[in-house]
């Protein structure tokens, strides 16, 4: 039995720890369940309007080049098409950054990258977008418009584009360091840097010192459902957008700021999602796709993406090189650590390498530390959040480090980990003290797991060799934004639930199952709906694994406004005092007389006058995540191959709303680990084309490549939310890559400095270590 | 007072100093006294009237949503981080 104390703070000091909950921990069937397996969830590209154009977007075919003519008339000319636009139908945007969500954007960078101005800088660059009656007709238009380009020299790595005489792809650009910005033209966007204690002191008190270089590739996040924006500009100026986004209001910012428009004059109708994983968090096709409808006579305009035109089009995340050193005593205490983290953000700035720079030591309790990080643009597509962003690269690159450490020591690998493994009190890596935490209890966790206690199995044949590994990962979820929720209490007792958070995981019935437990009613009893940009408060970003904690905040929030409503109604009702009505666990009571929240909706009737509670919050809440991940891995000595055995994901994941959806975010982030770590990248020739633009040739894993992933949750409650709710989507991606890696080494005692560890990577490795 | 934490790449403007104590009930007060006895300090952390947008201020271990507005105790801990974008 749950009873909601009234008086409780939304953010409360001390969650409800222990507390036996009626309907969080429970596993209901998902709301959008039967629309999902029936195929009556409508995505993207399932809008179907009167009148409607089909777009198709013209991409660069050269990486870095200057445009110096685009000749649209032959192309306008074929019957059918309706409409062109290129960079001169946008308005031309000042260099202003601006915070959007978690992070800045520089809208003129958005606008260059959503159509390109005076150069390309990727092979994939957007260039014109035509509408015509047909999507055949669209792309005969598209091979009919002339651009003439001037070639201008590549370079698709970080340790091309950092040398002194690389060709710079953005003459503007100068390097800033934290307000102070550099002469010289660069590449190198920004530096940043944490550094504490003395490294010097740290090194000499170390036994062991391990120093290493990693590289990893371009990845991409690999979302099933390609972009779409369908765009009506109506006759009367209004702008309508279906599209397929993890933030509504975010993409109608976004939309507005790009095409110079008050916010009011877009209506963003948010679509069922097909994956996102971060890549949907910024803007694409939706203004082009509402220019050609201005263009063509205010007809509805549809742009889809091919799967090609998502790989080379659409962020990736950043290819990295991470320097990593650390020293330890002969007890395992970490003495020093040293990093520089160099990530390419792509054709503008903005890599994930802040929030890699506090990764990347952050699960440990340090004193002497220094992290280096640098943004440097590439002829590459503009990198873009991907689940953890620059998490998984770090921790490879750390953890393995670790890893050698505990072996030159003779330590356990986990033990080594639990020696320095940070706890409430000590202090992060980026200075802010670290608040309540449960990564010592993964690491004891996975100490005790039946996966770490069995022993590995024997090789299947002669020629292969399996081996264990294990690695931590520290995520800093979002636990702020804004979110903003309406309750309706209907007459027959069920709960319609309005929000603007797009559900991209299960989080419609997380939000429902918290109203449930704060009113006492079934998740069952509450209609969760996801709404447009018009008929809901704003609402940030479905990301940074902040949804379930703070739009579960701003549901419990309207949940007790509700009970508020109800205890006035049943006042008005028997005709007492507010005072002597209570409310319990979904019961009204007044002295000798109870009714349950059902009877009382019911009761009210007609004429009375819906109860509704609308609640717009923005906490400042903390919630950070670690995990800690098990492998078995056979490799195969002659081909290079490397097998998942077994599997096994530990994760402090605060109070489980729904287990089984948590359980989901552990295995399917570990499976994106694994994929990066074994698979997946990006390959480019010498002139910068992608040369691996289709899901057979950029190879995610598939169920055939995976064992079942166990999860091991432990629950540590999260003391600024109600619930105890901490994000819990993105953490299970970062230490994959590592863990693989050592157990590579435990296996084959090699080494990999090099993602993805693809069975030539494995190979080249053996070979140089003989 | 507050104790502020001075990120390694502006202790150029504080002579070294990592942690001082600084008056000021809210980030804008904080940042004005650091301002006046670090000239610079100011347009380091703000673009104009607001925090730089790649910068979030961390007030005792939460990030903070308001910016310049937000309060500070005299006994809290302050941190300017790289803001974090997640996926």
């Amino acid at each position: 039995m749950t009873t909601i104390e009234l008086e409780q703070s939304v953010v409360a000091d001390t969650p409800q720890t222990g507390k036996q909950y009626d309907v969080i921990g429970t596993r209901p069937i998902r709301h959008d369940g039967y629309d999902k397996v029936t195929g009556r969830a409508l995505y993207g590209a399932d809008i179907r309007l009167n009148d409607m154009l089909y777009g198709k977007v013209l991409r660069s075919p050269h990486a870095h080049a200057r445009i110096l003519s685009i000749d649209t008339s032959r192309a306008l000319a074929l019957p059918g098409v309706k409409a062109i636009v290129t960079t001169t139908d946008l308005p031309s945007l000042e260099s202003v950054v601006s915070r959007v969500g978690e992070g800045a954007v520089n809208w003129r960078y958005l606008s260059n990258n959503i159509l390109a101005n005076d150069k390309v800088l990727y092979h994939g660059h957007a260039v014109a977008a035509v509408a015509a009656t047909s999507m055949s007709i669209a792309e005969e238009a598209i091979s009919l418009i002339q651009v003439e380009y001037e070639l201008l020299p590549v370079v698709t790595t970080v340790q091309q584009a950092v040398q002194p005489d690389a060709p710079i792809l953005l003459e503007e650009l100068r390097t800033s360091e934290l307000g102070a910005k550099g002469e010289a033209m660069t590449n190198i966007a920004s530096h940043d840097q944490f550094l504490r204690g003395d490294l010097e002191r740290g090194f000499a008190e170390a036994t062991a010192i391990v120093e290493r270089e990693f590289i990893t590739s371009t990845v991409h996040q690999g979302y099933i459902e390609p972009h779409s924006a369908t765009a009506i500009w109506g006759t009367d100026g209004l702008i309508t957008i279906w599209t397929s986004t993890q933030g509504a209001h975010d993409a109608r910012r976004q939309a507005a700021e790009v095409l110079q428009l008050p916010v009011s004059r877009i209506k963003v109708v948010p679509m069922e999602i097909g994956g996102g994983f971060g890549g949907k968090t910024v803007i694409y096709l939706e203004p082009v796709a509402a220019l050609l409808s201005q263009k063509s006579g205010n007809r509805p305009v549809q742009l889809t993406m091919t799967r090609w035109d998502v790989l080379a089009g659409t962020g990736p995340t950043s290819g990295s090189v991470i320097k990593v050193k650390m020293g330890a005593d002969k007890k395992g205490r970490i003495t020093a650590a040293q990093a520089s983290l160099t990530y390419a953000a792509g054709a503008y700035p903005g890599s994930p390498v802040g929030a890699a720079m506090a990764v990347i030591f952050n699960p440990y309790n340090l004193e002497n530390v220094q992290v280096d990080g640098y943004d440097v643009v590439t002829n590459t597509p503009r990198a873009a959040a991907y689940r953890a962003p620059g998490g998984t690269n770090a921790a490879f690159a750390s953890e393995s480090v670790i890893d050698e450490l505990a072996s030159r020591l003779g330590i356990d690998p986990l033990q080594i980990r639990h020696i320095n493994g940070a706890k409430e009190g000590d202090r992060r890596v980026d200075g802010p003290l670290v608040r309540r935490i449960g990564y010592l209890e993964t690491v004891e966790k996975a100490q005790a797991s039946a996966h770490y206690q069995s022993p590995l199995p024997a090789p299947s044949s002669p020629g292969r060799k399996v081996g264990r590994g294990v690695a931590s990962g520290w995520w800093g979820n979002w636990p702020g934004g804004t979110s903003s929720v309406s309750v309706v209490v209907n007459n027959d007792g069920a709960v319609t639930l309005i929000e603007g958070s797009t559900d991209i995981g299960g989080s419609r019935v997380a939000m429902a199952m918290q109203l449930a437990e704060t009113l006492g009613l079934q998740a069952s009893d509450i209609k969760p709906l996801v709404v447009d940009t018009d008929s809901v408060g704003y609402n940030d970003v479905t990301a940074g694994s902040r949804t379930t904690y703070a739009t579960g905040i701003a549901v419990y929030k309207a949940g007790l406004r509700i009970i508020d409503l109800m205890r006035e109604r049943a006042a008005e009702f028997w005709d007492v005092d507010i005072s002597t009505v209570q409310f319990d666990n979904g019961v009204i009571s007044a002295r000798d007389r109870r009714l349950s929240f059902k009877e009382l909706a019911r009761s009210l009737g007609d004429g009375n006058g819906n109860i509704v509670a609308s609640v717009s919050i923005s906490p400042n809440g903390d919630g950070v995540a670690l995990a800690t991940h098990i492998v078995d891995v056979e490799v195969d000595t002659g081909t290079g191959k490397v097998q998942i055995l077994r599997y096994t994901a530990i994760q402090d994941v605060g109070t489980a709303i729904h287990p089984a959806y948590v359980e989901g975010q552990m295995q399917g982030g570990a499976a994106q680990g694994i994929g990066w770590a074994l698979n997946e990248e990006y390959v480019y020739d010498q002139q910068g084309h992608l040369l691996n633009g289709s899901m057979l040739d950029y190879r995610i894993p598939t169920a055939l490549d995976l064992p079942m992933i166990d999860a091991i949750m432990v629950e540590t409650p999260n003391p600024t939310h109600p619930f105890g709710v901490r994000g819990v989507g993105e953490v299970p991606i970062v230490p994959p890559a590592g863990a693989i890696a050592n157990a590579i080494h435990n296996a084959i005692g090699v080494r990999m400095e090099v993602l993805p560890m693809s069975p030539r990577r494995v190979l080249e490795a053996m070979w140089a270590q003989k | 007072m507050a104790s502020v934490w001075i990120p390694s790449l502006l202790r150029d403007l504080t002579g070294g100093i990592s942690e001082l104590d600084v008056p000021g009930q809210t980030i804008r007060e904080v940042i004005d006294s650091l301002d006046e006895r670090f000239p610079g300090m100011r347009d380091r952390l703000c673009d104009q009237e607001r925090i730089r947008p790649n910068i979030a201020v961390v007030v005792d271990g939460l990030r903070s949503q308001h910016g310049m507005r937000e309060r500070v105790n005299a006994d809290s801990e302050v941190h300017f981080v790289p803001a974090i974008s997640g996926g």
